[in-house]
């Protein structure tokens, strides 16, 4: 057994929400830098400039990438021998969110009730996707997730015979239609199978993966190239404003399916693509 | 492409000059409001009531800034996503509003209002926060403290860069963009 104390839960997601809202990770900036080198359309890569612009100027001045500092989705891997000391895992999790939207001069984006509003005043509840693994570590990504991108995102309950055929096809055009609303050039997680929940998850899980991974099947790293060319060859661009790089990548994550289902789901990053991780 | 350099208010001979793909350098007031205060807005008109912001010649940018850290004027400000005030758009655009900022298209009931009335939308980088709340040089609330971060400010800015999204010809940046890198 390891004991790992709620407060130190607390203070990492705390330092990991205000992180993940100032500082891109390194692969989400090179590949940035590289569609700003790669853009052919002038509009688009004005875009680009600005953003690298303002990732210099959010990670030196410790600002917000984006306005919108998301809501707070964590995906946790708790080992099996943590033992959580000093209060609830829940809780602390909450107060970590809490402390890091307050402390940081994050965006308060959380209505309690969704037909009735009511801000919460502090970006609770947080949305905790849990899994229980063999270990004594504690693994936490934080993951802030703007409005603008998740509104994009579509799930489909397709039917077997659409087949690989069908995946491209919903895929292709759930970036066309979005347009610049998901604030291109986007990273593009798509979930392959499970159920109608598992699949949406597995569709935002996707989006962790680091820029210019592969997938481990080699089945499924054609299919992440070829979404890829299908997606920026809308020619969707930058913001919406056309050019040729719509999307920095598709990640592609699957899972066994029922006999008679076939659900696909594609969940948008705007280019922010904000995570942190910590392992306690 | 044009180059404009533009102070508000605008007037319907400055609007017919600009063209979808234009730059833009915006300077001047510019009120915020996002989709609570257009519906407040619009049951104002709709009631024959007074509004708290003037709209004749006057631009509205899409916006809900994030905390206002210590020493700045302002925190983080990019557009939020347009097409949500496509309810509301019209009505104002009716009233005299002559700018819109904000990202993404507008629908069709938008650029009716803003071929008929001679209004023209914006479009700012989205995401590009940091970087735009340094052409934002004072900030007031003006209304609707109770909304937060979705209360209508009045914002003083410099060289605000903007590239015309829709103008008031029809002209769409989106559209015509898209098909020219399309494959």
């Amino acid at each position: 057994m390891r004991e790992i104390k709620a407060s130190a839960i607390t203070e990492a997601i705390a330092r990991l929400s205000m992180e993940a809202n100032y500082e891109l990770e390194d692969d989400v900036q090179k590949s940035l830098e590289a569609a700003y080198e790669r853009e052919e359309s002038p509009a688009g890569k004005e875009v680009l400039r600005q953003i690298l612009e303002n990732s210099k100027i959010a990670r030196t001045e410790r600002m917000p990438i984006c306005q919108d500092t998301g809501l707070a989705i964590l995906f946790v891997e708790m080992g099996q021998d943590v033992h959580v000391v000093g209060g609830d895992f829940e809780t602390a999790v909450d107060a970590g969110v809490r402390k890091g939207y307050t402390d940081g001069y994050l965006r308060k984006s959380v209505l309690a009730d969704p037909v009735r509003g009511g801000n919460t005043g502090d970006n609770t509840p947080a949305i905790v996707h849990l899994r229980i693994v063999p270990g004594d570590k504690l693994a936490i990504y934080v993951v802030p997730k703007g409005g603008g991108s998740e509104n994009m995102s579509k799930i489909a309950m397709m039917k077997p015979a659409d087949g690989l055929e069908g995946v491209k096809r919903f895929v292709t055009e759930s970036v066309r239609t979005a347009s610049g609303n998901p604030c291109p050039p986007i990273v593009v997680g798509v979930g392959i199978g499970g159920s109608f929940e598992r699949c949406a998850y597995l569709a935002k899980k996707a989006l962790l993966r680091p820029i210019g991974s592969v997938h481990a099947d080699p089945f499924y790293t054609d299919l992440e190239k070829e979404l890829l060319m299908l997606v920026n060859d809308t020619g969707v661009g930058p913001m919406g404003l056309g050019g040729r790089v719509t999307a920095l990548a598709v990640h592609v994550e699957t899972a066994p399916r029922h006999i008679a289902s076939f659900p696909v789901a594609v969940n948008m990053n705007c280019h922010a693509a904000r995570h942190k991780y910590v392992e306690l | 492409m044009a180059e404009h350099t533009l102070t508000v208010p605008l007037t319907k001979d400055i609007i017919v000059t600009l063209k979808a793909g234009d730059t833009v350098r915006l300077s001047g007031v510019v009120y915020t409001a996002r989709d609570a205060a257009h519906k407040r807005l619009v049951d104002l008109i709709a009631e024959g009531k007074e509004l708290p912001i003037p709209l004749e010649g006057q631009v509205i940018y899409y916006v809900g800034p994030a905390p206002t850290p210590p020493g700045k004027v302002i925190g983080s400000a990019g557009p939020t996503t347009s097409y949500r005030m496509d309810p509301y758009a019209p009505t104002l655009i009716e009233h005299g509003l002559r700018g819109m900022i904000g990202k993404g298209e507008r629908t069709g009931q938008v650029v009716e209002s803003m071929k008929k009335h001679g209004a023209v939308y914006f479009a700012a980088t989205g995401g590009a926060a940091a970087l735009i709340s340094k052409s934002i040089h004072a900030v007031e609330i003006v209304a609707y403290e109770d909304l937060g971060a979705e209360a209508i400010r009045r914002l003083e800015v410099k060289d605000f860069p903007l590239i015309v999204a829709q103008d008031s010809h029809g002209g769409n940046v989106y559209r015509e963009g898209q098909k020219a890198y399309a494959r």
